[in-house]
């Protein structure tokens, strides 16, 4: 039987199920955006949004197109400055969770959103850049990335380094000096993604329903380690299906 | 003290071939009108400072007018790629494009710092990523105090800021609310400013959220109402999201944007 929901939908429910409610969450735009305004709807009603675009507490409703959108201001707790957002709020480590979407990851969860081949100054494909990305995948307590997943996009090492998640391995991080955690899960249309408790190299621990370990390694540009017996995450229930239906078609007659 | 001109004036004295040009709004009250009338006066040879540079600065950069961007993130917000900047930086079209790339923290830090007058800010970031090595204005820095290693970037000072406002009054106060971004620091960092307006009012009422640029602070104010479209203006107008979807078709063909630019170039205002 065909499942009656698309696999991207599978993908932005389960991003929306690892924020739990009360949480503070730093949202990039896309998929994230999509999860967390999800998780709102749904299971998280508490959870606080931050866009840095200086929304905090923003509360649409509906989905942004972009990270500024008027809707963000006027459901804000508080509209601050771009600076204020970043200095005061995201740098001290205020912040529980990163949401993050990446054009490039790698197995350690770096990201790369800036270039695809050639070199920096005569790139193959220049990508839009870094953004608030570097920051908040340092400074956020933890980071959840979610992207599609296949051959290009999962990649053994980023062609750039925009936004560090464990660079090359244990230890990385704090020798860089970096505060927040790193990367705790990547969520992709097939299923989950966490760092090996030793290797901090990621590995298939979940699996999307009718979705298959093998399928996985070979939409994986590394040699994908998968754990023991992967959860079978629990397809999307009508409530969530619903919900995210419902946050998509008002965002498109916005 | 701020005088009150023509949108086309303001941009003939303000800004000249081979200035730093920093047009800010993030994503809400984009200057786009002024940009528009950068490219009618086909200015050249322009360093093109933004955080996000959006549709307006792929305008620009596909019409000529640039030789470098200092930016953080150039995507059209929602769609996709600017494919002008793209073509730019990828086929160097219509001419070569030098880039000074950050983050947004630490372009957010560089206006900071210029508004403050230091010739450099301190953050946590970039530890680790590529961004230092290819950037001369990013350099680690040893805390005096605690020994840590931060990271300091350079500050902006450009020669003139552009930013639009929802309201001026006759002595060219400036008022702004929503999403403000950095254009406080925008303005106050550099040598010049201009500010296009959607409304000159007579008295402009106190606001709890809005930021207030002194008339002293500013250069020229300039009123043009629907300044920002396809950008919004909080208050005033909505963002007109089917204009950016519009313009990944426009943008992503040479001819189709060059057919945009000969209609806006030959536009009667």
């Amino acid at each position: 039987m065909t499942p009656d929901y698309t696999s991207d939908e599978m993908m932005t429910v389960s991003a929306a199920r690892a924020l739990r409610d009360g949480m503070t969450c730093f949202v990039g735009i896309g998929l994230p955006s999509a999860a967390a305004n999800l998780a709102r709807a749904t299971h998280a009603p508490g959870l606080v949004l931050i866009y840095e675009s200086g929304t905090i507490g923003a509360k649409p409703g509906l989905l942004p197109l972009s990270i500024g959108d008027g809707i963000l201001a006027q459901t804000a707790d508080a509209v601050v400055s771009v600076p204020e957002v970043f200095n005061y709020w995201l740098q001290p480590g205020r912040i529980d969770v990163g949401f993050l979407g990446a054009a490039q990851i790698d197995k350690f969860g770096n990201i790369n959103t800036t270039v695809i081949g050639g070199d920096y100054r005569s790139p193959k494909v220049r990508l839009p850049g870094a953004g608030g990305a570097p920051e908040i995948a340092a400074s956020c307590r933890e980071v959840i990335v979610v992207v599609r997943q296949n051959r290009r996009s999962f990649v053994d090492r980023v062609d750039f380094v925009t936004s560090v998640g464990y660079g090359s391995g244990p230890g990385d991080r704090e020798r860089l000096g970096l505060t927040g955690a790193g990367p705790r899960k990547i969520i992709t249309d097939l299923g989950v993604l966490e760092p090996g408790p030793a290797t901090l190299e990621f590995t298939l621990t979940g699996l999307h329903p009718g979705v298959s370990a093998a399928a996985a390694r070979e939409q994986t540009g590394w040699d994908l380690v998968v754990s023991a017996s992967p959860e079978i995450i629990a397809p999307p229930s009508a409530a969530e299906l619903a919900a995210l239906r419902d946050l998509h078609a008002r965002s498109n007659t916005a | 003290m701020a005088e009150i001109v023509s949108l086309a004036e303001a941009v003939r004295r303000a800004i000249h071939d081979g200035d730093a040009v920093a047009m800010e709004g993030f994503t809400h009250l984009i200057p786009f009108a002024a940009g528009h009338e950068v490219i009618r006066q086909s200015r050249r040879d322009l360093t093109l400072i933004r955080m996000t540079p959006d549709v307006i600065y792929d305008q620009l950069i596909g019409a000529g007018c640039a030789r470098k961007l200092i930016f953080s993130w150039g995507g059209n917000p929602g769609v996709g790629s600017l494919h002008r900047f793209r073509d730019a930086v990828e086929h160097a079209w219509p001419a070569p494009l030098e880039l000074e790339e950050h983050s947004h923290a630490g372009m957010a830090n560089r206006y900071v710092a210029g508004a403050s007058g230091l010739p450099f800010a301190v953050l946590r970031g970039y530890n680790g990523t590529g961004l230092a090595a290819v950037s001369s204005t990013i350099a680690p820095i040893t805390c005096p105090f605690t020994g840590q290693t931060l990271t300091a970037v350079s500050a902006l000072r450009p020669d003139v800021a552009v930013i639009h406002a929802q309201r001026a009054d006759r002595l060219g106060n400036v008022q702004l609310w929503g999403i403000t971004g950095v254009q406080k620091e925008a303005v106050l960092s550099s040598e010049r400013a201009v500010v296009t307006v959607e409304q000159i009012v007579d008295v402009l009422d106190a606001r709890p959220d809005a930021v207030v640029l002194p008339a002293w602070a500013v250069s020229y104010v300039a009123e043009v109402p629907g300044g920002a479209h396809p950008s919004y203006a909080l208050g005033y107008s909505d963002r007109d999201n089917d204009y950016y979807a519009a313009w990944d078709e426009i943008s992503r063909d040479r001819d189709r944007f060059t057919a945009w630019l000969a209609v806006l170039m030959n536009r009667v205002l």
